[in-house]
């Protein structure tokens, strides 16, 4: 045997939120290079808080995230409402382009072989022959799968996504989940937000159940049980305005995914 | 008709620097008006223009009608506006807009105040209105000076610009270009007002950045049409516009401006964009 590698991402003791009110309380975890992880759990329970933390958008309010191996600007993030103004003159080709940043940067022209990506990217989303259109003519289904090949040409060792099916019809749906496995099957770490647990169960091998509090993290199997979804339920309580302050102090280190239904108990019975 | 419309240009150096000055304007200050009525912000040039007044009012209550002294006034006090508002719109939950709204305003305030103390109002007319009949060699070269920088630094600025417009979360998330674009942008609005007040006054510098942009963006469906077609809209409206000044003997700032504002109208009715597209008959839908 191998010994394991490295974690890509360590997650250690982490707090988001906002106004000092956690939206991802004390989450702890490895998650390996290569996994393909579905973050699930109900509205609310800090899915797109988590991805927001990993992509750098949010400071935490406790805790921290270490990446070791990922160099500055190396991570895919796509957020589940885009700031994009649809009515700008631009075409969907140069939209795609933009995921050539890292590479041409903010001088740098497209070489034959980039505009050739470009294209490769939008047939590999079903989209060719929309290069010359404006983007604000696509459709919603449209302007993902565009998103989708922008994001095929960061090339990013990690890929963030928060929802990417959010009012997306089921054959592009099917689509999308393809490309992902791609994404899997190439080696890339890949964190996406899912509701469709049926989804999760055929295409996700790893899951994280959040629930504000972390509910459980492992193989779906063992996440997605009718125990630990009812208890993710149970535990997505209302904002409370006047929680006291939280005293929890975990220890720093990482648990492991099999851990983490232990750290959860132990965490409960401090709870205030 | 050669007469009518050259002579006025070949006999007077006025009317030559004055059609100078509005070449270096259509050429600097448009592309700015372009990008910001892609950015919803094409009201940010009116406020901006106050902005910049007490700048300019204190350079000239201190030294006099000192080109040097109004200019660096009007630049500093912009300056300091858009960075002041900058700031509060990256790190606060103040929108764009309403820090701007805050900043200018405080801006304006100030300058009234200032003018007050000294109480001269009548002179800052030349400020307020501008005068491109009369543009001496150094308003001449300053203004296109200023052309010249903005044409290079949107050169430079021009892709993290256009992706700061269109998906400024993007352009976080993949490089640290986006407080470069912003702020560069904020600075040449700042520098292209300032060369506008001196050949069209601090309120009419607005009319060639926004009227021409608007025009265009009705005509035209990608930016690098846009941006040539605002640049053209603006050079003949300065051109028409000197004319009209020239042989009607009216002030020549306005009649630019209401000569964009023409473009503009001719525009609304005719351009694919405008107000009668949608009311056309029909036409046969293409296959697909």
């Amino acid at each position: 045997m191998h010994p394991a590698p490295p974690p890509f991402i360590r997650i250690e003791n982490l707090t988001l939120g906002y106004d000092r009110h956690p939206a991802v309380h004390h989450l702890s975890g490895d998650i390996p290079a290569g996994a393909l992880v579905a973050v699930i759990g109900p509205n609310g329970a800090g899915k797109s808080t988590l991805l927001k933390g990993l992509a750098g958008e949010l400071r935490p309010i406790g805790g921290r995230i270490v990446m070791p191996g990922l160099p500055p600007g190396a991570l895919a993030y796509l957020p589940q409402r885009g700031e994009i103004d649809h009515s700008f003159p631009v075409s969907v080709f140069d939209v795609v382009a933009m995921g050539l940043w890292r590479e041409v940067g903010a001088f740098g022209g497209l070489s034959r072989t980039q505009r050739q990506r470009v294209r490769d990217a939008l047939a590999a989303v079903g989209m060719s022959g929309f290069e010359a259109r404006p983007i604000g003519s696509l459709s919603g289904g449209q302007l993902q799968r565009a998103r989708f090949a922008r994001l095929m040409l960061q090339d990013a060792p990690l890929i963030l996504l928060d929802e990417p099916f959010a009012a997306i019809d089921s054959r592009t749906v099917d689509d999308l989940v393809q490309l992902i496995l791609g994404w899997h099957r190439e080696g890339r770490t890949v964190l996406t937000v899912v509701h469709d647990l049926e989804q999760v169960r055929r295409h996700f091998p790893t899951c994280l159940l959040l629930s504000r509090e972390p509910v459980a993290f492992g193989p779906t199997a063992q996440v997605l049980t009718p125990d630990m979804l009812a208890r993710a339920r149970r535990l997505s309580e209302a904002f409370d305005d006047d929680a006291p302050e939280c005293h929890i102090e975990l220890p720093p280190t990482a648990v492991s995914p099999t851990d983490e239904h232990a750290h959860h108990h132990n965490h409960a019975s401090h709870r205030h | 008709m050669t007469e009518f419309l050259l002579s006025p240009f070949t006999d007077f150096a006025f009317m030559r620097r004055a059609l100078a000055g509005c070449l270096a304007l259509a050429l600097g200050a448009t592309p700015v008006g372009v990008f910001l009525l892609l950015r919803r912000m094409s009201l940010m040039g009116d406020a901006m223009s106050h902005a910049i007044l007490p700048g300019a009012a204190l350079g000239y209550l201190a030294f006099g009608l000192s080109l040097g002294a109004m200019t660096i006034g009007g630049i500093v006090a912009g300056i300091v506006v858009v960075l002041a508002a900058g700031l509060v719109t990256r790190a606060s939950v103040l929108k764009e807009d309403a820090s701007l709204a805050a900043f200018y305003l405080l801006s304006l305030a100030a300058g009234v105040m200032i003018v007050s103390l000294r109480g001269r109002n009548l002179d800052l007319l030349h400020v307020l209105f501008g005068s491109v009949l009369a543009l001496d060699d150094g308003s001449l070269l300053l203004i296109a000076s200023i052309a010249s920088v903005t044409l290079f630094c949107l050169a430079i600025l021009f892709r993290p610009l256009v992706m700061e417009c269109f998906d400024p979360a993007f352009l976080r998330g993949i490089s640290r270009w986006s407080p470069v674009a912003h702020y560069g942008f904020l600075m040449l609005v700042v520098l292209n007002l300032v060369s506008g007040f001196h050949a069209l006054g601090t309120l009419m510098a607005v009319g060639i950045m926004i009227l021409p942009a608007a025009a265009a963006r009705l005509w035209a469906r990608g930016l690098p049409a846009l941006l040539l077609l605002a640049v053209l809209f603006a050079f003949g409206s300065g051109v028409a516009g000197l004319l009209l000044s020239f042989h009607a003997d009216v002030p020549a700032g306005p009649a630019i401006v209401l000569v964009c504002g023409l473009v503009y109208f001719v525009s609304l009715l005719a351009a694919p964009g405008g107000l009668l597209a949608g009311r056309l008959p029909v036409r046969r839908h293409l296959e697909s």
